[in-house]
Order: C-alpha cells, then sequence, then structure tokens
C-alpha cells in the first residue's frame, strides 16, 4: 500500500512542473506589459521602466524562470502588487475562509444529494425521478452568479432574514484564531453570538456554490443505488417479505455509494473554482475574491502563486482519491 | 426511425432539443421579433428602470432600453460566441486526439501531458487569467475559452482512438496497406464521433455559462452590447428595486444552458449505450 501511494506521488511531478512553467511562458509570452499594468494609466515611459527593473521584467526569461522556481521551492512568492503584502502571507490569512465556505458546500450537497439520488433510483423513471432529473441538470446549468444575486435580493434585501454579504456583521469580532475556521473558533472560544452570525453569513453563499456539487452527487447516487437494486440479495430479501425502507436506506445505500464517493473528491477543484464566482458577490474574504482582485490588476506573482496552490491541491485531492479507491478496492493496487 | 421513437418517449430530451431549437429560432429571427430592434445601442432616459408593463413584458434597464429585446437580440452573441468556441475547440482537439490515440511514442506522450495540464487548471481562472492577459475584449474571451476547452475533446478521442486502434478491422486496414490519415480520418473518426457530438452538444451549454461569467466579471462582451452576463452586472447597483433587470437576463441564460444539458444527456443515453443513465 505504501509503495502504492509513493508511486501516485511521484505521477504528480512531472505534471506540477509542467504546470509550473506552462503558466509562467503564458503570462511572460502574451503580449501585455506587466509594468505598464503596474504603473497605471498615467505613468511616464521612464516610471514603466523604472517598474520593469524593479521587478526583474527586463531579466532573460530563463533567469526570471530560474529566480521564480528558487522562490517556489521557499514559499517565497513575492510581494503582490496588489495589497503591497507578501503573496503566501495573503494566502495563509485568506485560505481557512475558503476552506470553510467549500467544505460547507460539499457537506450541504452530500447530506441532501445521497437521499435525493436514493430517491430518484427508488422511483426511477416515474415522476420524482424526472423531476430529479432536470433539477439536477439545472443545478449545473445555472449561472452561479446570477443565483446568488437572486438569493441576495429575495433572502436578504426583499426579506431580510440572511445577511448580504462577508463573513460576519461589521460590529462583530472574529472569534480567537485557531484553526481559522469562524465556526469552529467560535464554539471552541465560547462565543455564541460569532457562531450563529457566522453560520448566517455562510448560508447563501455555501448553497450557491453547492449546487454544482448536489447535482453530481444525485445522479451519481442514483446510479449505484439503481445497480445495487438489481443484485441478487435485493432481489431475495423482498421475495422474503423483508420491509422495503430499511432495505434500501441501511443496505441497498450502503452497497451503492462508492462511486458519489469517490465524486466527492473530483468536486474539491471545481469548489474552488466556483468559490472564484461566489465570494466576489458576497464579498468573501478568501482565495477567489483575492484571485479575481489579482487578475483584474494583472498581478502576476499572484496569479502564479494560486495557479499553483490550485495544482497543488488537486493534485492532493486526486492521489486522496486514488488511495481511497486503493483502499475499497484492492484490485486496483496490483493492477498498478 | 428506432433512435427517433426512442428519443421522443425521452421526455427531459425532448424539452431539451424544444428549448434549443426555440433559442436558436430567437437568435436567427431577433431583428424580426424583438419589440425594440433599436434597443442595441438607443437609449430612453425618460423610460428607464421601469417595472414590466405591456409595453415593455420584462421592464427596462437603467438606460430605458427594453429588456425583452436585448434578452432576444443577446441570443446571437451567445450561441455565435459557443459555436465558434466549441468549433474551434474541435478543430484543434479532435486530430490531436486521433495522432495521440493512434502512435504511440513521444509525440503522443507530449500531446497528452500538455492536455492534462489544461485540464489541471480550473476552465473559469485559466479562461480568467488568459482573457485579462490578452486585454479584456470579447474576441480575447472567445480565444481564451477556445485555449482551456480543445484538452477535453483531446482527452475523448484519445481514449475512443485507442480503443479502436485495437480492433481487428484496423489490422486488417494495415494489412492492406492503408496510411494513418486515412484510418484515422476514415475509419477511427466515424465510429468515435458519439461521444465527440455529445461532449460539442453539452460544450456549448457550458460555453455560454462561462462566457457569462466573464461578461459579467467585465472580461467579455463590452457595452452597449445585448450581452446577458454583462446586463446582470450592469444590474446590481439597481437591487433590491429593478429586480426584473437582474432576473431576466439570468433566466435566459439558464434556460438556455438547460437546453443544451437536456439535449446532451439525452443524445448521450442514445448514442453511447456504455455510458447509459437509465438502466
Amino acid at each position: 500500500m505504501l509503495g502504492f501511494v509513493v508511486r501516485r506521488l511521484i505521477l504528480v511531478i512531472p505534471s506540477l512542473a509542467g504546470l509550473l512553467v506552462l503558466t509562467f511562458f503564458l503570462i511572460r509570452v502574451v503580449p501585455a506589459d506587466p509594468a505598464a499594468a503596474l504603473a497605471g494609466e498615467n505613468a511616464t515611459p521612464a516610471q514603466i521602466a523604472e517598474i520593469r527593473h524593479q521587478y526583474g521584467f527586463d531579466q532573460p526569461l530563463l533567469v526570471q524562470f530560474g529566480v521564480y522556481l528558487a522562490q517556489v521551492a521557499r514559499l517565497d512568492f513575492g510581494e503582490s502588487a496588489y495589497s503591497r503584502r507578501p503573496v503566501s502571507v495573503d494566502i495563509k490569512q485568506r485560505l481557512p475562509a475558503t476552506l470553510e465556505l467549500t467544505l460547507a458546500a460539499l457537506i450541504f450537497a452530500t447530506a441532501l444529494g445521497i437521499p435525493l439520488g436514493t430517491l430518484a433510483a427508488v422511483y426511477h423513471n416515474r415522476w420524482p425521478d424526472t423531476v430529479l432529473r432536470i433539477l439536477s441538470v439545472g443545478g449545473v446549468a445555472i449561472a452561479a452568479f446570477w443565483f446568488a444575486i437572486e438569493l441576495q435580493l429575495v433572502f436578504a434585501m426583499d426579506l431580510g432574514w440572511l445577511p448580504l454579504r462577508g463573513r460576519l456583521s461589521p460590529g462583530l469580532a472574529p472569534p480567537a484564531l485557531v484553526t481559522g475556521f469562524y465556526l469552529i473558533d467560535s464554539l471552541i472560544t465560547g462565543r455564541l453570538d460569532a457562531f450563529g452570525d457566522a453560520l448566517r453569513h455562510l448560508i447563501l453563499p455555501a448553497f450557491t456554490l453547492s449546487l454544482g456539487g448536489l447535482a453530481t452527487i444525485t445522479r451519481f447516487t442514483r446510479a449505484g443505488v439503481l445497480d445495487t437494486l438489481q443484485k441478487d440479495f435485493v432481489t431475495y430479501e423482498r421475495a422474503q417479505g423483508f420491509p422495503a425502507g430499511p432495505l434500501i436506506w441501511k443496505f441497498v445505500l450502503r452497497n451503492s455509494v462508492v462511486a458519489a464517493i469517490t465524486q466527492i473528491g473530483l468536486l474539491f477543484g471545481g469548489l474552488i473554482a466556483g468559490a472564484v464566482v461566489v465570494e466576489t458577490i458576497f464579498d468573501w474574504p478568501g482565495i477567489g475574491f483575492y484571485t479575481v482582485q489579482a487578475i483584474l490588476t494583472a498581478d502576476t506573482k499572484v496569479m502564479l502563486a494560486i495557479t499553483l496552490l490550485i495544482g497543488v491541491i488537486y493534485a492532493i485531492v486526486n492521489i486522496l482519491v486514488d488511495v481511497v479507491n486503493g483502499l475499497i478496492d484492492p484490485r486496483l493496487r496490483e493492477n498498478d | 426511425m428506432l433512435i427517433l421513437v426512442k428519443f421522443a418517449k425521452d421526455k427531459p430530451a425532448v424539452l431539451g432539443a424544444a428549448i434549443v431549437l426555440a433559442v436558436v429560432a430567437m437568435a436567427i429571427l431577433a431583428p424580426l421579433i424583438a419589440p425594440y430592434p433599436g434597443d442595441v445601442a438607443a437609449s430612453h432616459l425618460l423610460q428607464r428602470l421601469k417595472p414590466p408593463s405591456p409595453e415593455h413584458p420584462f421592464g427596462t434597464d437603467n438606460l430605458g432600453r427594453d429588456i425583452l429585446s436585448r434578452v432576444i437580440l443577446g441570443a446571437r452573441g451567445a450561441l455565435m460566441i459557443a459555436l465558434l468556441v466549441v468549433g474551434i475547440s474541435m478543430a484543434i482537439g479532435v486530430p490531436l486526439g486521433l495522432i495521440a490515440g493512434y502512435q504511440q511514442g513521444w509525440l503522443s506522450q507530449t500531446i497528452m501531458r500538455v492536455t492534462d495540464i489544461f485540464l489541471a487548471v480550473p476552465q473559469l481562472i485559466l479562461a480568467l487569467a488568459l482573457a485579462q492577459l490578452m486585454g479584456p475584449s470579447l474576441e480575447s474571451a472567445m480565444l481564451a475559452l477556445t485555449l482551456t476547452y480543445w484538452p477535453f475533446f483531446t482527452r475523448i478521442v484519445y481514449a475512443e482512438t485507442r480503443r479502436l486502434a485495437a480492433a481487428l478491422f484496423i489490422d486488417a486496414l494495415q494489412c492492406i496497406g492503408a496510411g494513418a490519415p486515412r484510418i484515422l480520418f476514415l475509419h477511427i473518426l466515424p465510429n468515435a464521433i458519439s461521444p465527440i457530438i455529445v461532449r460539442a452538444t453539452i460544450g456549448m451549454g457550458f460555453t455560454i455559462l462561462v462566457a457569462a461569467v466573464l461578461g459579467f466579471l467585465g472580461m467579455g462582451a463590452t457595452p452597449p452590447d445585448p450581452d446577458w452576463g454583462l446586463a446582470i452586472a450592469e444590474s446590481r447597483q439597481y437591487l433590491p428595486e429593478a429586480w426584473w433587470f437582474s432576473t431576466f437576463p439570468g433566466l435566459a441564460i439558464f434556460l438556455t444552458v438547460l437546453g443544451f444539458n437536456l439535449l446532451g444527456d439525452g443524445l448521450r443515453d442514445i448514442v453511447d449505450p456504455r455510458l447509459r443513465r437509465s438502466r
């Protein structure tokens, strides 16, 4: 098993190296002058030249890339041109907000998607199945940025039930920093006021972000349950008069969710991308919001760091999925 | 005929096909059916932000333009972008997939590793970065979307080619001296066309969605284009009063993408029994 994990880890290295090269060259070769963008519209050529020199844009590409590689090895991504702070500090500070949001979305999608998928399979080709199919295709078809705005319109502006934006109400001090997850930190430190407030702020963004995952998990659970329902043991139990409810929710479901759980791992990359949109709409102070600011201000250092971060997260999640699959099905380990 | 009968029984797929046909018809006939076709560029400040009424069923926007007309006219741009992006992505991705799947060696390896790298970055983020780097405009947005979408076709065609290249009829063709281009384009490609069509249909919906995000973030269409994503971005500062301003362009995106996805879903069931959704 250890050998299997190590082989998986080694396979990832060329992809990550390629990613580093590709993103770096795209940013340097694709013609927009980062120095001019940094200097602003009214800068003189002399000012632009100075910035170009200051940031090392006048060095040969290979030298710039070598400098970058050495920096990445030290996790030193330089200073963000947008926030004027080290990129690694910015990312470290913002990552928990994004992780809290994506994990909340993932938990919601799983908790709702697995029962809905089971329901669709049980009512196979009857109206609940058709309705759920249209809904699950719709979940992928809806534009997250529009859905988020409509949710804000109804629940925050018209009804006033939930807050419009942010992670906490402006007057409220954030809980003491332990994990960076407001929900967990506020519970640990006994700040129940902050817990309730953070939870209310989390509902709309997490729900928006969960839609795509909810649809995927529903579909995969449905397919898995349909498969299991045709197994001999189900026919046998049915023939024996075993009550349908416990049969499906206890025995069939337990045999069916493996494919759906594999999907949950794969969804994580998509969730991070979705966070870009959702965080922008809800002013959520995470990585996604930061990414958009970096892209809009052509902040190349932040863009490179974030691309790499996403690549690493994607690789880790894929390894985890492979390892979990290997644990579930030993044949996968042998055939490698 | 059997396929048509089967398709007709699949109600969600028929619904999808109907929506797609309606949107395509709307796009073609847009200048004829839009009540105020001049509202692409015109502005009527006295009429601004009027709620839905018989004259303006979807209300008017911040410049007094009829939102129904702009939603109808916007279908043209959305479909055009999607067609171009998916079409060019296919033109790049399909041949690369055929070559990588048929040949063994460094060329195949290089193509597939580059494909993997592109697929490892979320498409939206890569497209955003590329669009910004090329200078925000509709052309950059389309180029960025194409650059990020071709690997999906390469991946599918590669897998299909690998599967087909091992088939007996390909061995036979090689024995009678058929060249690689002939085998690839006349024999393997027609056998791999079903998954390509399914991917292209779903890709149309997906591209419309991502293009709308780019427009919304100011990286795609520019004012006064009647772009759906752009309209939603413009509407934000007039909420909650002008709810119709954001709601109707968003519904247009939703219905169009839903149509393509339902259609693609239904097509997959019919053309590819291995991926069959309902057993």
